[in-house]
């Protein structure tokens, strides 16, 4: 009998209230052991105080050939970020 | 090394690849990322699970020559830090395998291949740990034979391989410093202590510079692995590399590295040294050294004598969830 266990995804959360991030995967038969063991590999030294775990099937990604077409319109608005605007130095700092 | 003479499939000219592969070549050119989703040639594929299969069995593998010694440390001290050092090394296991899953292969193959002898992993896994300070050497040399190939791994081309070096790269340091340190207090012990640190240089010292493969200077596989950047450096280059740090070291330990011919080339800014015995590395590869039979064995025990752990656990988890949904 082949009982390869499901794959989840890791994210934990460190110390210094930034958000969860993608740490890496591994196998667990159920959620309850995937924090387990994610609590066994991936917080070896300090990294975390939470961890989320999901099975990876769950993930939807966008497809790399979307690239062009999902990101370039941001790309074009350049007055979205706050180095678009010149504002004199004497205005002090802003 | 971890990956030793892993053969690339591939090695075309520009002119004989598609378009599809000229545009791979050149995001790997540029030096773009390739992440899992991304269009690759099936050779590219197919030679990284070969490498990154290895380097994770090597890891994996790498546990039991250390394990040796859990029980037997010399104080409640090193036993602690030997046990984390060796887990260190199954959660490098468990990086390399899920960059390699991420390729379309699953870990459950991975781990059949090796068991089938279909899989190799580090030649250095097949010699025997016969005293403590076996383990000091094996921190000190094996680790830091290790870190010199990681370290550039860390650019490689696949991004899940990169990832997988990054967090490794974090862990290794320590692991060759607790080697080292275990070296130190033999050589600074009793006549006795230091002359089984000198044995255990002198044993290790030829199988860790066979840790990074002969010659590939007119290798077609490594110059493939190289435009392909999934290698960074030829074996000679990290060997001297090597050797350059190491003569140092053990110096400081008052050691002496068993080779009559090793001197100081001002020229080349390295020392010249002897190369290790060839055929007997192609011997340990083709399953005959001093304990690949051992180490094989104890893979397949451990593979065998968990399943009931693992279908057991998995019927369990499908239990409760379907008894979750039925409520
Ligand atoms: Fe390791
Ligand atoms: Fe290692
Ligand atoms: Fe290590």
């Amino acid at each position: 009998m082949s009982s390869e266990w499901p794959l989840w995804e890791v994210f934990i959360r460190g110390q210094h209230g930034l958000n969860h991030r993608h740490v890496g995967s591994l196998h667990a038969p159920s959620a309850e052991m995937a924090i387990q063991n994610a609590r066994d590999v991936y917080t070896r030294r300090n990294e975390g105080v939470s961890i989320w775990v999901v099975r990876s099937n769950d993930i939807t990604a966008s497809a790399p050939s979307d690239k062009g077409p999902l990101f370039e319109p941001s790309n074009a608005k350049v007055y979205r970020h706050p180095t678009f605007f010149d504002i004199p130095d004497d205005v002090g700092h802003m | 090394m971890y990956a030793q003479m892993v053969t690339s499939e591939g090695g075309k000219a520009r002119d004989e690849m598609t378009p599809e592969e000229c545009a791979f070549q050149d995001r790997i050119d540029r030096g773009e990322r390739i992440e899992p989703k991304d269009w690759m040639p099936e050779g590219y594929r197919k030679t990284l699970i070969r490498q990154i299969g290895q380097h994770a069995h090597s890891e994996v593998v790498g546990q039991l020559p250390e394990g040796n010694w859990i029980t037997r440390a010399p104080t409640l001290e090193r036993k602690q830090i030997l046990l984390a050092k060796v887990q260190d090394e199954a959660g490098h296991g468990l990086y390399l395998y899920s960059a390699a899953e991420t390729l379309g292969v699953s870990r459950d193959e991975l781990t059949e291949m090796l068991l089938a002898g279909k899989m190799k992993y580090s030649s250095i896994f097949n010699y025997p740990t016969l005293t403590w300070a076996d383990i000091g050497a094996v921190g000190w040399l094996v680790d830091g034979a290790a870190i010199m190939n990681q370290v550039p791994l860390q650019r490689t081309s696949y991004g899940p391989y990169a990832r997988a070096m990054v967090r490794i790269c974090k862990e290794e340091s320590f692991h060759q410093r607790q080697g080292y340190s275990i070296m130190m207090t033999m050589a600074r012990g009793t006549a006795d202590q230091k002359a089984m640190a000198q044995d255990a240089l002198n044993r290790f010292w030829y199988p860790s510079l066979m840790m990074f493969g002969p010659s590939d200077k007119d290798s077609v596989h490594s110059a493939q692995s190289m435009a392909w950047k999934i290698k960074i450096n030829t074996n000679d280059e990290l060997r001297q590399k090597f050797v350059d740090q190491t003569v140092p070291q053990a110096r400081f330990l008052g050691l002496e590295i068993p080779d009559p011919d090793l001197v100081w080339n001002e020229e080349k800014g390295g020392y010249d040294f002897s190369q290790p015995d060839w055929s007997e590395f192609y011997e340990v590869l083709k399953g005959n050294g001093p304990c690949n039979a051992e180490r094989m064995e104890a893979r397949i025990e451990a593979w065998e004598d968990g399943a009931w752990v693992r279908e057991g656990l998995m019927a369990h988890a499908e239990k409760r969830a379907a008894a979750h949904a039925a409520e």
